[in-house]
């Protein structure tokens, strides 16, 4: 809890630090002073160890998280699935058969062309990142503070606070969007597309300049924008509960209630653009 | 001195990143009753519409929210 700190600074680093797991080299000076005599896996202490495992270092809480949530959504849609009846829907089906269709509509409205993958995946998308978001509504104090009960240090329950996991999933959408570019125009045609427009071809480099920002630009926005809004999320329920406790609810029942609508609106909005430019890489120009 | 400036800018962020939005959001809010006042059939597609540029245009001040409690209370 958040008397527990010497100062909410510390505090706020501490529910901020994701629980890292990484090689620290020989001879390096561990936080409590220690030294390595060789170089060692294991988890970092603070901010500073966990940059200086550099890049192979992993981030154990978002991939606990994450899969779990994954194989959750996977459990009830399958379970949904198995026991399906054809009459009036009751209880979880009802709920399962509502995003069903709430999904397929709206790519329906949005993807013209033939692909049975992409409502599958437009479903995956916005349940599995509906699911991480709501772990933010689990008070921020809980599940640190059961970690911790057994010797877990960091532990940062929403994944998609995770810059790693939200550019992740925007690198799997990205390389959907190469993929399908390709298959459906070919090498030279997507080649084509990003050269000989918006201008005519004398102006080629131009073109090709302002065609792969544009490019490059859908992963890092989707990456972006759902791991910012989700961290400011995070980080107002953090500063939240360096009130005192019988202060906390005041302010944390309105955000909690307005998170809803934001943690509902990211998955949708990510679902949607992941759709859309799915369905611009099949448009021809 | 620097926690004076640190701290104005924070506020700076927040502010400034609020009034950009809340001009948008009123534009798109303004737009959006409009269309449904004439066009009272194409509700659904207009609210679904609407949300999305909402959740976009939404985005943009609460990273500046984040960013700025961050500079604010952790730095």
């Amino acid at each position: 809890m958040a008397g527990d700190y010497e100062t909410s600074t510390e505090y706020i680093q501490h529910h901020l630090q994701n629980l890292t797991f990484g090689k620290l080299p020989e001879g390096y000076e561990r936080y409590d002073g220690e030294v390595l005599e060789s170089a060692t896996w294991t988890i970092a202490h603070g901010a500073t160890e966990a940059a200086d495992m550099g890049f192979m270092a992993i981030h154990v809480d978002t991939m606990f998280w994450s899969i779990f949530l994954g194989g959750l959504f996977l459990w009830i849609f399958k379970k949904v699935a198995d026991n399906v009846t054809t009459g009036v829907p009751a209880g979880t089906q009802n709920f399962v058969e509502m995003i069903v269709d709430f999904i397929d509509d709206n790519v329906k409205s949005i993807f013209h062309h033939k692909n049975p993958w992409i409502a599958p995946l437009g479903l995956t998308v916005f349940v599995w990142i509906f699911l991480q978001n709501l772990m933010d509504l689990v008070p921020v104090d809980w599940i640190p503070w059961a970690a911790s009960m057994i010797g877990i240090p960091y532990m940062k329950v929403v994944p998609s606070t995770d810059v790693n996991a939200t550019a992740g999933m925007a690198l799997g959408v990205f390389i959907l969007i190469l993929y399908y570019s390709i298959k459906q125009k070919g090498v030279g045609g997507f080649a084509a597309e990003l050269a000989f427009q918006p201008l005519p071809k004398w102006a080629l480099p131009f073109n090709l300049f302002l065609e792969l920002v544009g490019l490059i630009a859908k992963p890092v926005s989707l990456a972006l924008r759902l791991f910012g809004n989700m961290y400011a999320g995070e980080m107002v329920f953090i500063i939240i509960s360096l009130l005192p406790f019988y202060l906390q609810w005041t302010l944390s029942v309105p955000w909690a209630l307005f998170h809803i609508l934001i943690i509902t609106l990211q998955a949708f909005i990510f679902m949607i653009l992941t759709v859309v430019y799915l369905a611009m890489a099949y448009d021809h120009h | 001195m620097e926690a004076s400036i640190i701290t104005l800018a924070g506020a700076l962020i927040m502010g400034l990143g609020a009034v950009g939005a809340a001009v948008g959001v009123g534009i798109l809010g303004s737009k959006f009753l409009e269309g449904a006042a004439r066009q009272p059939e194409l509700i659904p597609l207009l609210r679904t519409q609407f949300f999305i540029m909402m959740g976009l245009v939404d985005a943009v001040p609460m990273i500046g929210v984040g960013i700025g409690f961050y500079i604010l209370f952790a730095l």
